[in-house]
C-alpha cells in the first residue's frame, strides 16, 4: 500500500473556504514568478547567444527571443581551439577521475562497513577526522608538489581520490544488506573481494549511481585543483578556460578570425561559450535530478 | 552489551581467554583481504590528508622552499602575532561574519518558505515542475553562474538596462564594496534555493498524516494546520541545519569569493580563505598564510564541537 503523503491533495475536509482559494491562487502565481526569475538568466544567455551581435549591442532591456536568429557565434566557436582542448581535458578527468573515485570509494566503504574487524573504529575515526580538519591549502599544495603530481593531469584526480562523505553514503548502503546473504556466500567459499563485487555491489547500485554522479558533476565543475596545481595551458580544464573568459575578461583568440568586429564577436562568443559548456550538463539534468535529490536524503541520514 | 552486537563474538561457552596477540593474529587471518584494502586506501589518507596536517608545521617556521620543511627555522607564533596585529585580521573577520550572517538570515530561511509553499500546492504536476525549474541553476557550474551574475550586473548589463528604463544612472555593481555581500548571498540563493529546499520537503513528507487529520477534526483551518502541525514537524530539521550553519560561521570558501571579487571591493570581499589563496599561492608567503589557514581551521572545528554539543543537549541531534 502506498503511504499517504502529507500533501493537501487529499485534504478534503469539507468545503474549501474562500480564503484558502485566494491563498492557493496567490501561491501558484508567486511560484510561477519565482520560476521565471530563476530561469530567466539562463534564457537570457541562450537568447543572446543566438542573436546578431550588432543588434545585441544596440538592444537595451529584457530579451524574450533572440534578435535576428543567427548561428554566427556558433560557427566562430568551432574554431576556438583552446575551448575544445579544455573540453577534452575535462572529459578525460570526468571519466578517468570518476572511475578511480568509484573504485577506491567502494573499496574503502567496504572496509568501513566491516564492523566485526578489530581496528574498524580506528580506521573509521581516521577517515572521519579529515572531514572536520585539514592541513589547508598551502601544506596540501606542498605535498602535491613534492609527490610529483604538480602540473600533471593527475593533480586534478589523485588529491581528491576519496571523499569521506561519499564513502559514508556507500557504507550506509552496505549496512542495509542483510548479514545472512554474505554469510551464506562465505559458507559457499567466497572470499571478501568476491562477496564485495558479486553480492554487495549489485545490491547497492542506486547508491553507487548517486555517488558516481556526485563525483562526475564535481569533476565537471571543478577548477580549484587546476587553479592551484596546473600551469600548463594544454592541461587547463573547461572551467578554467571559462574563468579566464567570463571572469577575467580575457579576449577570445579564434584562429582565422581576422574580423573588424572583434569586440562585438567577443561579447557574443561569451554567451555562446556559456551555452556550449553548460548544455551537456543541463541535457542530462532531468535524468539525474532524482539521483541528486536521493543523495541529499541519504546525506541527511546520520551515518 | 557490546559483545552481543559484535558479529564475530565468541560463543557463550567459557573458552580460555585469548591474549591480545592471539586475537590480532586471528583477526588478521580472518580479514587479511580487508586489511590489505584498508592499507591501500589509508595510504591515500596519509599522503594527501595527514601529511598536509604535518606540513602545518610551516605555520610555526620560516619556510623557505630552497631549505625544505626540515631545514627551515622555527619561529614560534611569529606569524600568528603578525596576523593578529595587522589590519587584515579585523577586516577578514568582519567580512567572514557578515557574509555568513547574511546567508544565515537570507540563504537559510528562504528554502524553508519555498518548501512550505510547495507543500501547499495541490497539483502534483505543478509542484514537480516548480521543483525541476528551481533546482536547475544548481547544475550550472560555479564559474558560469558567477560569469552570468557579473555579466548581468555589469555597466551595460541587463540589470542596468532595466534600471535605466526607470531613469536610474548605470552603476557598476560589482565594483561597489557595500554591494558585495548582497551579490554573494543572492547569487547563492539563485543557485541553491530549490536544492536546499529538498531536505525540508523530505522532512515534510515524513510528518504523520494522522496529525493533520486530527488537527482538522479539532477545527484547525489550513493556516493553523501549517502553524501547529507542519512547522513543529520540520523544526528538528530546521534546528539541525541552523546549528550546522552557525557551526561553520567562520568559514567561507575561497572559490566563489575569488570569482566575484576584484581589487575595488577587496575591503568588503576578502575573507580568510581568499586571503590565504592570495598571500600564499599568489604571493608565495607560505608560512604566513598557512598560519592564517590553521587559525581559521582551528576556530572552525571549535565552533563545530561547541554547537554540536549544544545541539545534542537541546534536541538530541548530533553530527557524530
Amino acid at each position: 500500500m502506498k503511504r499517504r503523503q502529507a500533501s493537501p491533495e487529499q485534504w478534503n475536509y469539507g468545503q474549501i473556504s474562500l480564503s484558502s482559494r485566494i491563498f492557493d491562487t496567490a501561491n501558484y502565481i508567486f511560484l510561477f514568478l519565482l520560476c521565471v526569475l530563476m530561469i530567466y538568466p539562463l534564457w537570457y544567455v541562450l537568447c543572446c547567444s543566438f542573436s546578431d551581435p550588432a543588434l545585441l549591442m544596440r538592444h537595451s532591456g529584457i530579451l524574450l527571443w533572440p534578435l535576428d536568429f543567427s548561428f554566427a557565434g556558433y560557427e566562430k566557436v568551432l574554431n576556438y581551439k583552446q575551448l575544445w582542448n579544455s573540453y577534452v581535458v575535462t572529459i578525460f578527468v570526468v571519466i578517468a577521475g570518476t572511475a578511480m573515485n568509484m573504485l577506491f570509494s567502494i573499496l574503502f566503504a567496504f572496509v568501513l562497513s566491516r564492523k566485526g574487524m578489530m581496528w574498524h573504529k580506528l580506521i573509521t575515526g581516521l577517515a572521519v577526522f579529515t572531514m572536520y580538519f585539514s592541513g589547508g591549502m598551502i601544506p596540501t599544495y606542498l605535498v602535491v608538489k613534492s609527490v610529483g603530481l604538480y602540473d600533471t593531469v593527475w593533480a586534478m584526480i589523485i588529491p581528491g581520490l576519496i571523499s569521506t562523505y561519499n564513502c559514508i553514503i556507500l557504507r550506509t548502503a552496505f549496512y542495509g544488506i542483510p548479514d545472512s546473504l554474505e554469510e551464506s556466500a562465505k559458507i559457499d567459499g567466497a572470499g571478501d573481494l568476491r562477496v564485495l563485487f558479486t553480492i554487495c555491489v549489485p545490491l547497492i547500485v542506486p547508491s553507487i549511481a548517486t555517488v558516481a554522479l556526485f563525483y562526475a558533476v564535481g569533476h565537471w565543475n571543478s577548477w580549484s585543483a587546476a587553479l592551484l596545481y596546473i600551469r600548463d595551458e594544454k592541461l587547463m580544464p573547461l572551467q578554467m578556460v571559462l574563468r579566464a573568459l567570463l571572469i577575467q575578461g580575457e579576449a577570445i583568440e579564434v584562429t582565422g578570425g581576422q574580423d573588424l568586429q572583434t569586440e562585438l564577436n567577443n561579447m557574443l562568443l561569451k554567451y555562446v561559450v556559456i551555452v556550449v559548456s553548460t548544455i551537456p550538463i543541463l541535457c542530462v539534468y532531468p535524468f539525474i535530478q532524482r539521483f541528486f535529490t536521493k543523495g541529499v536524503m541519504i546525506g541527511a541520514v546520520k551515518g | 552489551m557490546n559483545k552481543l552486537l559484535t558479529r564475530n563474538s565468541a560463543p557463550a561457552i567459557d573458552l580460555p581467554k585469548k591474549t591480545f596477540r592471539q586475537r590480532v593474529v586471528t583477526d588478521f587471518r580472518k580479514h587479511w583481504v580487508v586489511y590489505a584494502i584498508a592499507l591501500l586506501c589509508l595510504s591515500y589518507y596519509f599522503v594527501f590528508r595527514y601529511a598536509p596536517m604535518g606540513g602545518l608545521a610551516i605555520a610555526f617556521k620560516n619556510y623557505r622552499p630552497a631549505r625544505g620543511l626540515w631545514g627551515s627555522k622555527w619561529v614560534g607564533f611569529k606569524w600568528f602575532e603578525q596576523f593578529f596585529s595587522s589590519y587584515y585580521f579585523p577586516r577578514l573577520l568582519r567580512n567572514t561574519l557578515t557574509i555568513n550572517l547574511m546567508s544565515l538570515l537570507i540563504g537559510s530561511t528562504l528554502p524553508i518558505f519555498l518548501a512550505l509553499l510547495l507543500n501547499e500546492v495541490r497539483s502534483s504536476a505543478y509542484k514537480r515542475t516548480v521543483q525541476t525549474v528551481t533546482y536547475m541553476p544548481h547544475f550550472v557550474s560555479l564559474v558560469v553562474a558567477c560569469g552570468i551574475v557579473l555579466d548581468i550586473l555589469s555597466y551595460d548589463g541587463l540589470f542596468n538596462q532595466i534600471l535605466s528604463l526607470f531613469g536610474v544612472q548605470p552603476i557598476l555593481f560589482s565594483n561597489v564594496p557595500e554591494y558585495f555581500p548582497w551579490i554573494y548571498v543572492f547569487s547563492d540563493v539563485w543557485q541553491n534555493l530549490g536544492y536546499n529546499s529538498i531536505v525540508y520537503l523530505a522532512a515534510l513528507s515524513s510528518i504523520n498524516v494522522e496529525l493533520f487529520d486530527a488537527a482538522a477534526i479539532d477545527g484547525c483551518n489550513r493556516f493553523q494546520r501549517v502553524w501547529h502541525v507542519t512547522i513543529p514537524g520540520i523544526l528538528p530539521t530546521i534546528i539541525l541545519l541552523l546549528l550546522m550553519k552557525v557551526g561553520s560561521m567562520m568559514s567561507v570558501g575561497y572559490e566563489k569569493i575569488i570569482l566575484l571579487y576584484n581589487d575595488a571591493v577587496l575591503e568588503r570581499a576578502d575573507v580568510f580563505s581568499s586571503f590565504v589563496y592570495r598571500y600564499g599561492m599568489l604571493g608565495g608567503n607560505y608560512s604566513y598564510s598557512a598560519a592564517v589557514d590553521l587559525f581559521n581551521n582551528v576556530v572552525n572545528i571549535l565552533l563545530l564541537v561547541i554547537f554540536n554539543g549544544v545541539s545534542r543537549k537541546i534536541s538530541d541531534i548530533s553530527l557524530w
